[in-house]
């Protein structure tokens, strides 16, 4: 079981110097509090109503466009590794792997999904 | 990669190309004119199907073993790129009567199709996995292409989210039947087993992906989704849903068990049994309530995949086997093309504002458009199993492959709810004929045409089917 | 080490949450949820699996599983949010428009 001491250390470690710090700053820091300083935002205006707001779909379909592209490079990771043991016939077929990819962001960007409209 | 394993892939290799092409050239064709987006995507299946065509007789694995090419998957991808050919043609005129014309509908059958033809050579899980993704999430987003019907909408969100509870199953299996045999492909996994490795991991694993695939071809206990996705969907959507996601369904699970999981068959053809039984008598009694005809259709291709099923349950019998899956394939055709003539019948009757899909609406038509309904009384007599339709042929031969296995009992339920099945499909031929009323079709030369060729396919080759029960036959199942 | 059968037994109670999630919850988003945990369950024991046979085929089914996993949730997102624009409600107990 040594091999849990190191993660038991390291759990412990890294407590100890977050609540530290925090700890250390609320007993040293003097406390004057006043109703200005209290509030939400010291310096900026109050929030009005309910932070639970629709947002404009645009950004969904930014969000949904991100996932896909950002989830498609988990191919090119093992594929960068072994590029040099591999040779040419690796190296077209990543070509059309990122050519096909390059057709979706074609097609989103002709859509005029990538415009702030 | 070597010529081989090109070749191997070929004509999936020209239509994935030619779908991604068309998603771009698409952007380019002005909004009015998205017919010539059709034209094109209907071009790129009938290549893609003359390719496959010169394959015949050919057989290799290719990618290391990853995919295969065999007689078995030569038919299957030219019956499903049939389907595309005729999904596409009742498509045509109906998206633009609905409103719904949009070049992504084309390029999206035409992934789907990718989809389902890599399911009939797949050869390792990873592969069946991909291909099951690959045909199934073009589906969802077609199922909700009318974006304006909260009923497409419905339709495509129970779809999806029942087709990924199924894909959670499928992928589990796969992971359990890879723990069992330390490997995902087909040949090694029936290696595996026939070491004397038959564990209850690779139970579980298989009964798991038993039930991912259930969920595709609508089996009992599995079809809850059917009725619902069929009914809100857009009819030419349902029409190609019905015979692609079927026949991918059944090629896939006719690989899979009958060429890696043979060990398991003792274990498996008690469940087969019953799920075919159940299956065929809760979708037969079911429809005979319904009203509505897109979902008696609905619970009529639930039976029809329990009869499909039938073909499935004598799978560890090396001798019955290669009869059974001739039976199978040769009732899928007969399937494809019925389901597409009487789909395209009520494309026909069906108004923009979502009306005409009542039984009741066919009222008439027998007097007003004698042609249209003489063409749906071959496709119902077709869904019954009466001569002259391929139907009956289909039927006959599925029924005396699984005596031939001796499960005599099991073609006695078939007979039966076919028997039940007649009242509800002879109720649409006697409102047509006998009732009054005054049907409006709408007439589309691409519509008349598909249910012309339909109906005439239907009962020409019923005369002569031996020519296509001999191809059928051909088709076997190889391992590498 | 921790021996392989702590991991399969951790992804069948995930696939088990996963799939009693499916069909006892009511909002789609998390129906959804619980098909990423099914999904996750099954990468979790292919990973277990592929230590044990020292194989990759494994790893590589998982990375599958991932991309594809991110495919099915750009659609099911997108779906769930036109059905929101149009419904204003996605509550699976009220979509019952189609029935008979």
């Amino acid at each position: 079981m040594n091999e849990w001491l190191y993660v038991l250390l390291f759990i412990v470690v890294g407590l100890i110097i977050p609540v530290g710090a925090i700890g250390v700053a609320w007993i040293i820091s003097p406390k004057k509090p006043n109703p200005i300083k209290s509030e939400t935002y010291e310096c900026g205006i109050e929030t009005v109503g309910d932070s639970w707001v629709q947002f404009k779909a645009q950004y969904y379909i930014f969000a949904l466009v991100f996932l896909v592209f950002d989830v498609e490079a988990v191919f090119l990771f093992p594929w960068a590794v072994k590029l040099g043991q591999l040779g040419l016939y690796a190296v077209i077929e990543g070509i059309i792997f990122i050519l096909i990819l390059v057709a979706g962001l074609v097609y989103t960007w002709r859509k005029g999904m990538l415009e702030w409209a | 990669m070597t010529q081989l394993d090109f070749q191997t892939l070929l004509p999936l290799t020209i239509l994935t190309v030619w779908a991604c092409v068309l998603l771009i050239v698409d952007l380019f064709i002005p909004k009015n004119r998205k017919g010539i987006t059709a034209v094109l995507a209907a071009l790129g299946l009938a290549v893609t199907l003359s390719f496959t065509i010169l394959q015949i007789g050919r057989e290799n694995s290719g990618y290391s073993g990853m995919v295969v090419l065999d007689g078995f998957s030569t038919f299957v991808n030219a019956l499903i790129l049939v389907s595309g050919l005729l999904g596409i043609a009742l498509a045509y005129g109906y998206v633009k009567r609905m409103g719904l014309e949009r070049g992504e509908y084309y390029t999206l059958l035409l992934f789907s199709v990718v989809g389902m033809m890599l399911m009939a050579q797949a050869a390792d899980l990873i592969v069946v996995f991909i291909a099951l993704e690959l045909l199934s999430i073009p589906l969802y987003v077609l199922a909700a292409f009318s974006r304006t019907s909260a009923e497409s909408e419905e339709a495509g969100i129970k779809y999806f989210l029942l087709g990924a509870f199924a894909t959670g199953f499928v992928v589990y299996g796969t992971a359990l039947v890879f723990g069992a045999t330390g490997t995902t492909s087909l040949v090694g996994i029936v290696g595996s087993a026939s070491n004397g490795t038959s564990s209850l991991l690779l139970t579980i694993g298989a009964a798991l992906i038993l039930v991912g695939f259930g969920f595709k071809v609508a089996a009992v206990p599995f079809h809850m989704w059917t009725p619902d996705v069929y009914q809100g969907a857009p009819t030419s959507v349902t029409a190609f849903m019905a015979a692609g996601a079927k026949i991918a369904g059944f090629a896939a699970l006719l690989r899979v068990f009958a060429t890696a999981f043979p060990t398991l068959a003792t274990d498996l053809t008690d469940i087969l049994w019953a799920l075919s039984a159940v299956t065929m008598i809760l979708g037969n009694v079911v429809a005979i309530s319904q009203t509505n005809i897109k979902r008696m259709l609905a619970y009529s291709s639930i039976a029809h995949a329990g009869y499909i099923l039938m073909a499935f349950v004598p799978y560890g019998n090396k001798d019955i086997m290669p009869i059974s899956i001739a039976a199978g394939l040769f009732y899928l055709v007969s399937y494809v093309f019925t389901n597409f003539g009487a789909w395209g019948v009520v494309i026909a009757l069906e108004k923009s504002e979502g009306k005409g899909l009542e039984i009741g609406d066919y009222a008439g038509l027998g007097r007003k458009y004698p042609a249209l309904a003489a063409a749906m009384t071959v496709f119902m007599l077709s869904l019954i199993g009466l001569p002259p339709t391929l139907g009956l042929v289909g039927k006959f031969y599925l029924f005396r492959a699984v005596i031939a296995g001796g499960y005599t009992g099991l073609a006695i339920i078939g007979v039966v709810t076919s028997l039940v099945s007649a009242y509800y499909y002879l109720r649409v031929v006697v409102t047509m004929y006998m009732k009054d009323g005054e049907p409006t079709t709408e007439r589309e030369p691409m519509l008349d045409f598909t249910t012309a060729f339909t109906a005439i396919v239907t009962v020409v080759v019923s005369l002569v089917p031996q020519w296509l029960f001999l191809l059928a036959s051909n088709a076997v199942l190889k391992l590498f | 080490m921790v021996p392989v059968n702590y991991y399969i037994i951790l992804s069948a109670i995930l696939f088990t949450i996963g799939a009693v999630g499916v069909l006892i919850r009511r909002n789609p988003l998390v129906i959804f949820m619980s098909v990423e945990l099914m999904l996750n369950a099954a990468n979790l024991a292919m990973v277990a699996f592929s230590s044990v046979y020292k194989s990759f085929s494994g790893q590589i089914f998982v990375f599958f599983v991932i991309a594809v996993a991110a495919a099915e949730v750009a659609v099911g997102l997108a779906l769930i949010v036109e059905i929101f624009k149009t419904k204003h409600n996605i509550n699976v107990d009220e979509m019952n428009s189609l029935k008979g």
